[in-house]
């Protein structure tokens, strides 16, 4: 394993203390860990926080900041955060506007950020998860864990912090956040495996003539593994997976204020259709180049263009990595003028920065 | 009656560290089949935790105590799925032992029914889905027998180990539909499940810190 660290141990912290280093407007917590707005927010703002495993960077510290994220718990690498990060990192963020997880469907995520929902709630700070569930490899949820959270996640944390910096409230939020994931969908595929620090071998062996097509941020499993092939193969094979796919409709948990308790909801995503306008993201699995993303931009807008799709705001780069992977993903976001007021809005975070 | 001791229970906690540790790489290995190759690293982070405080978990003469902080010091510490499923089962275990300084079996099948209960609780799994629950909810039904037959401690521990091996052993030829192994599907099947399988390691470790192998 050759990696750009010092000690096992010490890999998240010392990313967080060059964070710091590097970006005056966050600010980190080590004991527990995450990292937050530097400034105090306005009075009544909800407060936007996600986490997850880290290894996905920039998301999500690097999308801490104004129009985006208030706060992010980093678990260790690929391994969900604990309930106690979560619940010290609201207390210290909220502003009596409420606190909103964004938490990926992982089972490890969605139980961990529970867990600091029900603590937070029973405090009287009013707190609501919203998950995210777009990855189209996963065809089924009765018999998996369900639809992994994969890219809807950045262009979601952009839509919904930038509402929460507009004044929406909680139940507001929640609202958008909702819709934007009932409206994402993404497939990512892998050219090499990574290999997870402690590991210090790769996470799963891939020969060196072959690929995984819908493979997960951590390395999943996919749909099938191939043989290599080309740019534009690879970007079809994705492209159509997303575009083909057909109404998805789960039971996601969100907090009940009324029952003081969890309650099941159905969130159906419409299939995509011609006519639709979408924001797209073509992301880096951390070790791709541009210049590769550049192609598969180019066929993704190809294909969308003879679909009748309009591509009306665009992301090419690495946003939702798995460490050192090859590979990309595509993810569709159906916009609106709702959505696409909220893309466009400033943001200044140390991953993503426009409009300011 | 016969009980088992404070210094018993710390005892298993403590030893349940080093077990863990031990089987560090095969649980992560067994992870690495199925999952994300980082059960063994949790479960290890965790339980270090639960040995730096084991001073102070042993100052408390009070069960429930001990527990309750055990549970809390893995939920702050395991992350992953594991780290709210043990977390819980800890947290629940210890609500029914109440100014509990020993424990008759009946106390020990209560603590970890409630246990158990918090798992599926937490992680909406019942028994056949490949999970720890496979290897904990048949060594309590098992406890639960030997409440009922009047069984020495001895007796209530190597039947209930003998169920949660069964139950683990189980596991191979389970399809996953819970957790991270789930996204395999079919190809789930023939891998033992790594948290039924941490969850048999903690409980041989509960029964080999009260009854010496040769006594
Ligand atoms: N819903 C569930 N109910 C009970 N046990 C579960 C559930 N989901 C997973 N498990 C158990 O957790 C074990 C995996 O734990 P592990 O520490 O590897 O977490 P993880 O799933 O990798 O979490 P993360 O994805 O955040 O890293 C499985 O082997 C299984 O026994
Ligand atoms: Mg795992």
């Amino acid at each position: 394993m050759k990696k750009l660290i010092n000690k096992i141990p010490d890999v998240i912290t010392e990313q967080m203390q060059g964070m710091l280093a590097a970006h005056p407007e966050i600010e980190i917590s080590l004991e527990p860990k995450y990292i937050k707005r530097a400034s105090a927010t306005r009075k009544g703002k909800v407060a936007i926080i996600s986490g997850g495993g880290s290894g996905h960077e920039p998301m999500h510290g690097g999308f801490v900041g104004t129009g985006m994220l208030d706060a992010a718990c980093p678990g260790e690498v690929f391994t969900s955060p604990t309930p106690d990060q979560m619940y010290e990192c609201a207390k210290a963020t909220q502003n009596e506007g409420g606190v909103l997880f964004l938490v990926k469907n992982y089972t490890g995520d969605i139980m961990n950020f529970e867990m600091a929902a029900e603590m937070l709630n029973a405090e009287g700070i009013q707190t609501q998860n919203i998950i995210i569930d777009d990855d189209v490899a996963v065809k089924d949820s009765l018999y998996t864990a369900g639809r992994r959270g994969v890219g809807t996640t950045v262009i979601l944390e952009k839509i919904v912090g930038a509402a929460a910096e507009a004044g929406y409230d909680l139940n507001k939020c929640a609202d958008l956040a909702r819709k934007v994931n009932s409206r994402g969908r993404s497939m990512g595929m892998a050219l090499t495996s990574c290999i997870v620090p402690a590991a210090g071998k790769p996470n799963f062996d891939i020969d060196e003539d072959e690929i995984e097509i819908g493979v997960g941020i951590h390395g999943e499993p996919g749909r099938k593994r191939i043989s290599h092939t080309t740019a534009d193969e690879i970007t079809q094979m994705l492209t159509t997976a997303i575009l083909e796919d057909k109404d998805y409709s789960r039971i996601l948990r969100e907090w009940s204020f009324s029952n003081n308790g969890w309650e099941e909801k159905e969130l159906t995503s419409d299939a995509f259709k011609s006519g639709d306008q979408m924001i797209a993201l073509v992301n880096g699995m951390g070790s791709t180049p541009i210049s590769e993303l550049y192609t598969v931009y180019r066929k993704l807008h190809e294909i969308c263009s003879a679909k009748k799709i309009t591509l009306a705001r665009n992301l090419v780069g690495s946003y939702i990595t798995a460490l050192d992977m090859q590979g990309c993903s595509v993810t569709l976001v159906r916009a609106d003028d709702e959505i696409l007021k909220f893309w466009d809005a400033p943001v200044l975070t140390p991953g993503l920065r426009w409009g300011v | 009656m016969e009980t088992i001791k404070q210094a018993q229970v710390i005892n298993w906690l403590e030893k349940t560290a080093h077990v863990i540790g031990e089987n560090k790489d095969y649980l992560t290995k067994l992870d690495s089949d199925i999952g994300d190759a980082d059960h063994g690293f949790n479960m290890e982070r965790g339980f270090n935790k639960v040995l730096e405080k084991i001073n102070e978990l042993a100052a408390s003469e009070d069960l429930q105590a001990v527990l309750k902080n055990t549970g809390m010091t893995l939920l702050s510490s395991i992350g992953g799925a594991s780290g709210p499923l043990y977390g819980s089962f800890f947290l629940q275990a210890a609500l029914p032992l109440e100014g509990k300084t020993e424990l008759t079996v009946e106390d020990l099948a209560n603590s970890f029914g409630k246990g158990v209960d918090g798992i599926k609780a937490r992680g909406r799994a019942s028994k056949g889905e490949k999970t720890m629950i496979d290897t904990l909810e048949p060594a309590i039904d098992a406890l639960l027998l030997s409440v009922k037959n009047k069984d020495s401690i001895e007796t209530a521990l190597s039947n209930m180990l003998a169920a949660a091996e069964e139950g683990m052993k189980f596991t191979i030829d389970m399809i996953a539909t819970k957790g991270r192994a789930s996204y395999l599907g079919d190809r789930s099947i023939g891998h033992q499940d790594p948290g039924a399988t941490s969850s048999f390691l903690i409980l041989k470790t509960l029964k080999e810190s009260i009854i010496q192998p040769n006594s």
